[in-house]
């Protein structure tokens, strides 16, 4: 038997947030946590969480297991588990809209600043833009984000600055974006970082990189913009 | 581009920067105040006096100085944008520790140039 003890919390009806714990036969097979959540929905209809894919390919199970931010679909129980206890909470520091779910809004704003889509205003040649295999190669590792939003959730300077810091998930994808050799906006883009918020209060702490299901590296994308940004500098 | 009016140098890289340099100095002046204190061997006052006497070492001490001060500002400005949500909180921290850095600076030149 396992013990799942679960976050719940209905704006509309409860006063605070509370948790609530459900004994969970897993058959002692060692399941993924979104497993476990279907039975704890058996049990209790009411229980709320979102997922999709079930395969770690939407982003959209991101939530926090026994303290750590990860998709439920790809984590076993046996990454987990600690003294036969399992403790689902939200993603830290988004507002909940109703037990698991929380509001993403914040992190998509940070998202749409850095403006997630190729900039280019020269003529458009007759076939596609064309990119040498290294220029490509250089896009590895920053295009597989799936914006599960575990890593920004996770970075206390994110915490504190949701609406000024914009996150290690967006300054990923605003790294994947300078450095493409098809987009022209490069020192637009730089410009717009340039202040005390929205790259520089990154601490280093790589909280984004030990979480990231997709074993991402935000902070080095966030040390490469640093370089660009002094680089470009006077 | 998040506006800003009180950090430092208005631009993230140069705080950023500053930051950094500001740190080496202050590395550099406790290194050489170690190795004062180790390699000098009849330590009193004489000696004292006269190392502070000369024009380098009141501006390597000056330039420590102001480096201590820029880098306390930048170090509690960013403290206070994370945990005071309070405008009027944050604000009057950040000039309290403004004066105070400023009194620290203008009593520093007085020390210094009092010897
Ligand atoms: S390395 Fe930077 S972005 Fe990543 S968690 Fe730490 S502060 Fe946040
Ligand atoms: S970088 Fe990783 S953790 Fe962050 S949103 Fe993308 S996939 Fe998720
Ligand atoms: S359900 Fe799609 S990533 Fe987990």
């Amino acid at each position: 038997m396992l013990q799942v003890s679960v976050y719940r919390y209905n704006p509309e009806t409860d006063e605070a947030p509370s948790m609530k714990d459900f004994e969970i036969d897993t058959q002692g097979k060692d399941l993924m946590v979104l497993d476990v959540l279907h039975l704890v929905k058996e049990k209790d209809s009411s229980m709320t969480y979102r997922r999709s894919c079930r395969e770690g390919v939407c982003g959209s199970d991101g939530m926090n297991m026994n303290g750590k931010n990860g998709l439920a679909c790809i984590t076993p129980l046996s990454e987990v588990v600690k003294n036969g206890k399992l403790i689902l909470r939200p993603l830290p520091g988004l507002p909940v809209i109703r037990d698991l779910v929380v509001d993403m809004s914040l992190f998509y704003e940070q998202y749409e600043r850095i403006q997630p889509y190729l900039i280019n205003d020269t003529p458009a040649p007759a076939i596609e833009r064309l990119q040498s295999p290294e220029d490509r190669d250089k896009l590895d590792g920053l295009y597989e984000c799936i914006l599960c939003a575990c890593c920004s959730t996770a970075c206390p300077s994110f915490w504190w600055n949701p609406d000024k810091f914009v996150g290690p998930s967006g300054l990923l994808q605003a790294y994947r974006f300078l450095i493409d050799s098809r987009d022209t906006a490069t020192r637009e883009r730089l410009s717009e970082l340039d202040d005390p918020f929205s790259v520089f209060r990154c601490r280093g702490i790589m909280n984004c990189v030990s979480v990231c299901p997709k074993g991402l590296n935000p902070t080095r994308a966030i040390g490469h913009i640093r370089d660009m940004l002094l680089s470009n500098a006077t | 581009m998040v506006t800003n009016i009180t950090s430092f140098g208005r631009s993230g890289l140069s705080d950023w920067l500053m930051q950094r340099v500001t740190a080496v100095i202050l590395l550099a002046y406790t290194l050489f105040m170690v190795g004062f204190f180790l390699g000098t061997s009849n330590l009193d006052y004489l000696t004292w006096v006269s190392l502070f006497q000369g024009t380098w070492m009141r501006i390597f001490s000056l330039l420590a100085l102001l480096s201590l001060a820029a880098h306390a500002w930048i170090g509690l400005w960013t403290v206070s944008t994370d945990y005071m949500k309070s405008t009027g909180v944050r604000l009057v921290f950040q000039a309290v520790v403004a004066l105070a850095l400023f009194a620290y600076v203008v009593w520093g030149v007085q020390l210094l140039w009092g010897v």
